[in-house]
């Protein structure tokens, strides 16, 4: 345990030095700002169209960070070599990948509140005042985040077994594949062979469902978001996670570095 | 009785390659060797011999296709017995975005020392590596020569029982060289099992105990450098010099090299007295008699030379 909190302090202190993710961060609270102006040209719908595009920004940039760092995590340090010295320390392959995405991970919590926070500051400064319906927003910036996380672990296991370039395009394919699975589970109804119904059903159920997390519409209008969508949503986040985890560890355990 | 510090059984380990992995390439090829508590051994050969490929498997870092090795007792996939190795990395990197101290610091809380313990050992290795002056500058900036120098200060940072060298030498200057050299012989002298791989005979020579020779993924030879090249005299070298106006035999001159006004001539040993004779005779006077030995070197040379044949026969009937 504390050696792949070691790996995790480790990268998350490299995360902090990169000067891209500040870049990043900056760009995101810029698209914050430029939401203000939007709004204040949107007569009346001046907060929803603040939240949407607020929202959007901070799941686009985490989405940029998390594919991009998420695979370079464990291809940079395989092609680097920086992996060598590390691995002749007492540390398990598992510990250094778990404390890889360990540190990502807080990473990626901590820019996301500091985006979350932005928006928050923009919407005080439009509204002069934020009430308790606000809280759906915290909740919507939880939900990226976890969503995030499920993109992080994907990428990490793509970049196990493939080229940098082809984990990028094999996460970016699952996210967006993972956007529609809702729609996958609804072709069953249609005129499909019985077979094919059964496959479109296995591919649903196997596809991370990233239409879950997508609140933002709630979050936008002030409607409320049930508990049981919070915890249903965490626990699927835990589980799918660790389920790509133990793939990715079993594949990394095994494999000859360069 | 020594105990054994690394053991190995059979190693072997081979490289898939070609669009779907169908063909394979042998590194290393029925490895089995032992290398004693206590020793420095050196692994030579040439470059891609199977020096590293060797050195991976025991760090486990690449997994053996056959065979089996052991370290301090315990299989190589146990990871637990890197408490008690350093292992310095064929052209080491490390993290760039860290200063030399910080990338110590980091691999010492592996080793679980305390925050006073860690600085103090920073220190000292950054000291012995001649490094404490650049400990509070990002690697980034950092030559090839002193990442060398971080690398070695990493693997003997936690005072290791076993200590795994890949080219140390590789990248550094004269001065560093012989600064290395120093950190191994002090490592010997503190009773530490010594690996370390070179293509580098002088070092090799100097340093080892024993030496394995590995070419083609072959181990070729093991034992002493010494006792490697073996200890008869292949012949005698005499060093004379020819008085003005002086006329050498012919037999001698056509065998003699000149250097300076220093005649030099190769002779078996039994034709040395009648060589000596007839140089007295000629009125040559003679500087100095030396027996010649073979060298690590030259043993080195006839292996590769031998297996570099081989490799262009095969490329030749190949095509």
């Amino acid at each position: 345990m504390s050696h792949l909190l070691i790996v995790a302090r480790n990268t998350f202190r490299e995360a902090v030095r990169d000067r891209v993710l500040y870049n990043l961060v900056f760009f995101a609270l810029l698209m914050i700002a430029s939401a203000m102006l939007i709004g204040q040209i949107s007569m009346g719908i001046e907060t929803v169209v603040m939240i949407s595009l607020g929202l959007s920004a901070i799941s686009l940039i985490g989405l940029l960070i998390a594919v991009f760092t998420g695979v370079g995590l464990v291809s940079k340090e395989i092609d680097k070599r920086t992996l060598h010295a590390v691995l002749a320390k007492p540390l398990t392959r598992w510990a250094f990948l778990l404390g890889k995405f360990s540190g990502l991970a807080v990473t990626l919590a901590v820019n996301t509140t500091a985006m979350a926070a932005g928006l928050f500051i923009a919407l005080w400064a439009v509204k002069h005042s934020l009430v308790r319906g606000d809280a759906v927003v915290l909740i919507a910036v939880y939900f990226i985040l976890l969503k995030l996380m499920l993109v992080v672990a994907l990428a990490m296991l793509f970049s196990c077994f493939t080229s940098p370039l082809l984990a990028i395009l094999f996460t970016g394919g699952m996210y967006l594949a993972g956007l529609f699975v809702s729609e996958l589970r609804s072709l069953q109804v249609t005129n499909l062979t019985a077979p094919m119904q059964k496959f479109f059903a296995v591919i649903s159920y196997i596809l991370p469902n990233f239409g879950n997390y997508d609140v933002m519409g709630a979050a936008a209008h002030g409607r409320g978001i049930a508990g049981s969508l919070v915890l249903n949503n965490t626990l699927y986040t835990v589980l799918y996670c660790a389920m790509v985890l133990a793939v990715a560890g079993v594949i990394f355990s095994r494999k000859d570095l360069k | 009785m020594p105990s054994i510090a690394i053991e190995t059984d059979n190693l072997a380990k081979e490289y898939p390659y070609g669009f779907l992995h169908l063909k394979k390439k042998t590194s290393l090829e029925g490895l089995t060797m032992q290398v004693q508590d206590g020793e420095v051994f050196g692994l030579l050969g040439p470059n891609g011999a199977g020096k590293s490929t060797t050195i991976k498997l025991l760090m486990g870092i690449i997994f053996p296709t056959a065979g089996s090795a052991r370290i301090l007792g315990k299989p190589v996939s146990d990871v637990s017995m890197h408490r008690d190795i350093g292992y310095l990395p064929e052209q080491p990197y490390f993290y760039d975005y860290l200063t030399a101290a910080e990338v110590l610091d980091f691999f010492a809380r592996f080793h679980g020392y305390s925050a006073a313990e860690r600085g103090e050992r920073v220190q000292k290795m950054l000291k012995k590596v001649g490094l404490e002056t650049a400990g509070k500058i990002q690697l980034r900036k950092y030559s090839k020569g002193m990442l060398q120098r971080v690398g070695l200060a990493q693997a003997i940072l936690h005072d290791p029982k076993l200590v795994i060298l890949d080219e140390p030498m590789s990248g550094l200057d004269p001065v560093g060289r012989r600064e290395v050299r120093d950190i191994i012989l002090e490592l010997k002298n503190s009773g530490k099992t010594i690996l370390f791989s070179t293509h580098i005979l002088a070092d090799a020579e100097m340093l080892c105990d024993r030496v394995g020779v590995i070419a083609a993924g072959k181990l070729r030879g093991v034992g002493s450098p010494s006792a490697i090249v073996g200890m008869k005299a292949t012949g005698m070298e005499i060093s004379f010099e020819v008085a003005e106006g002086g006329i050498l035999p012919e037999r001698i001159a056509a065998k003699a090299t000149k250097s300076g006004s220093v005649f030099r001539a190769s002779v078996t040993e039994p034709d040395l007295y009648s060589t000596l004779d007839e140089l007295r005779a000629a009125g040559a006077r003679v500087v100095s008699v030396t027996q010649i030995k073979p060298t690590l070197e030259d043993f080195f040379l006839e292996l590769v030379g031998k297996d570099r044949a081989q490799a262009s026969a095969i490329e030749v009937s190949g095509k």
